[in-house]
């Protein structure tokens, strides 16, 4: 026995930036100067009411209307996001009740954020092959817009809020490799949503000194490009090999690698200290913008559109970033 | 390696610069090309040319491409 993913659906958010609305904000840059930085051509922000949650949701209604999944089959769903609803109840008890799903299913929340989806595909497989349960809907929804400064080029040019439905499914054939997973939690100082949360809230010095951005109540996340770009090439290429390792595969038996759209220039440094030939990677950045934990399954989706994955391919996922967290498998298709 | 190869490598890395205009005394911050985006280059160049890896925090307190020289020489 073992487990497959079944059916994906995204969701971007409603607003497209483009380089040339982003030009008027940061007026040292021009829309070109703006592609060439980031190699990104349009990113899609949401608007204050409407958060992860909600764009889960959104995708999830995409995936039943597309696949007609009865509902009341669903078993288990596992909400992943890094901005949950509330700090208490779990934001997935929302999700099974605005979704109607029953009441007898597991629904848990899993926060996590670049290595969200290698993750959660994780834990789906876990469940579904210990019995637990035959299927687990992954719902992903993610709005790092929302906690980013308007000033910020950096997170601004580069992320797009997003969410995701995956339905993940017992099956006669193993189709989800083995996992290896990864933690570094001295890095999580150069990713993180600074005032928010329990540990650091915010206070009234804060939204006064943010007072011209709307005072930032969400809190606002700080990255530290440099740190993590060096992070990201030290760490994803070791993954790899221990991905391909604990699968007992080589590079050139890899059909794809899908690797979390970080950045154009950590997944083109990826690709050349492993020596990946282009038309085995994945690249969907330039219209999508980083999609946070929705990446991975946005490529999945668009390779499988483009004809890019076939019957008997073998694909490498892996997801990486704040935390520092990764991990990574093998898809059989 | 020796500190040529390493211009030769950066020249060849970075599109803003020309040929032969970097010697190991040019100041890497001093020059209109400079960008966040440069130090990532230098930081992938470096781990996968010379498989030593430089950290955000070593960039920032090198200034001539002799300093990054030496760094990588160090730690390699």
């Amino acid at each position: 026995m073992g487990c497959e993913i079944r059916y994906i659906t995204y969701q971007l958010a409603s607003k497209e930036v483009s380089n040339e609305d982003l030009a008027t904000t940061f007026e040292e840059f021009s829309a070109e100067d703006i592609y060439k930085k980031v190699g990104i051509k349009k990113r899609f922000h949401t608007s204050e009411d409407i958060i992860g949650s909600d764009l889960a949701f959104q995708a999830a209604n995409l995936f039943f209307n597309d696949t007609k999944f009865p509902k009341e089959q669903i078993e288990f769903i596992l909400f992943c996001t890094e901005g949950l609803d509330y700090i208490a109840p779990m934001t997935a008890c929302l999700l099974q009740e605005r979704l109607n799903l029953n009441k007898n299913i597991g629904a848990l929340d899993l926060p996590s954020g670049c290595a969200g989806f290698t993750n959660a595909l994780g834990m789906a497989k876990a469940i579904v092959e210990s019995g637990q349960s035959s299927n687990v809907l992954l719902l992903f929804g993610d709005t790092p817009g929302l906690v980013s400064h308007p000033q910020d080029f950096a997170l601004r040019s580069l992320f797009s809020d997003a969410g995701a439905a995956v339905l993940v499914e017992k099956s006669n054939e193993n189709h989800i490799g083995n996992f290896v997973y990864g933690v570094d939690g001295s890095g999580a100082k150069h990713l993180f949503v600074d005032k928010s949360c329990l540990r650091n809230p915010i206070d009234k010095e804060w939204l006064e000194l943010n007072n011209d951005v709307g005072g930032m109540p969400r809190g606002q996340m700080k990255m530290n490009g440099l740190e993590v770009f060096s992070f990201s090439i030290k760490e994803v290429p070791i993954l790899v090999n221990e991905i391909l390792e604990k699968n007992k595969l080589k590079m050139k038996d890899i059909n794809l690698f899908v690797f979390h759209q970080a950045s154009k220039i950590i997944l083109k440094s990826i690709q050349r200290k492993l020596q990946i030939p282009t038309d085995k990677m994945a690249y969907y950045l330039e219209n999508n913008g980083n999609t946070v934990s929705v990446s991975i399954p946005l490529c999945l989706k668009e390779a499988q559109r483009e004809g890019r994955i076939k019957k008997g391919d073998k694909v490498l996922i892996a997801g990486f970033g704040i935390g520092f967290s990764w991990s990574g498998t093998i898809l059989y298709f | 390696m020796n500190i040529q190869e390493l211009i030769e490598k950066l020249e060849e890395e970075i599109e803003e610069v020309e040929k032969g205009t970097l010697t190991p005394s040019t100041n890497i911050r001093n020059i209109d090309w400079w960008s966040s985006m440069h130090a990532l280059v230098i930081i992938a160049l470096v781990d996968i040319e010379y498989n030593v890896q430089v950290s955000g925090k070593d960039l920032k307190e090198i200034q001539t491409i002799q300093d990054l020289y030496d760094l990588i020489v160090k730690k390699s």
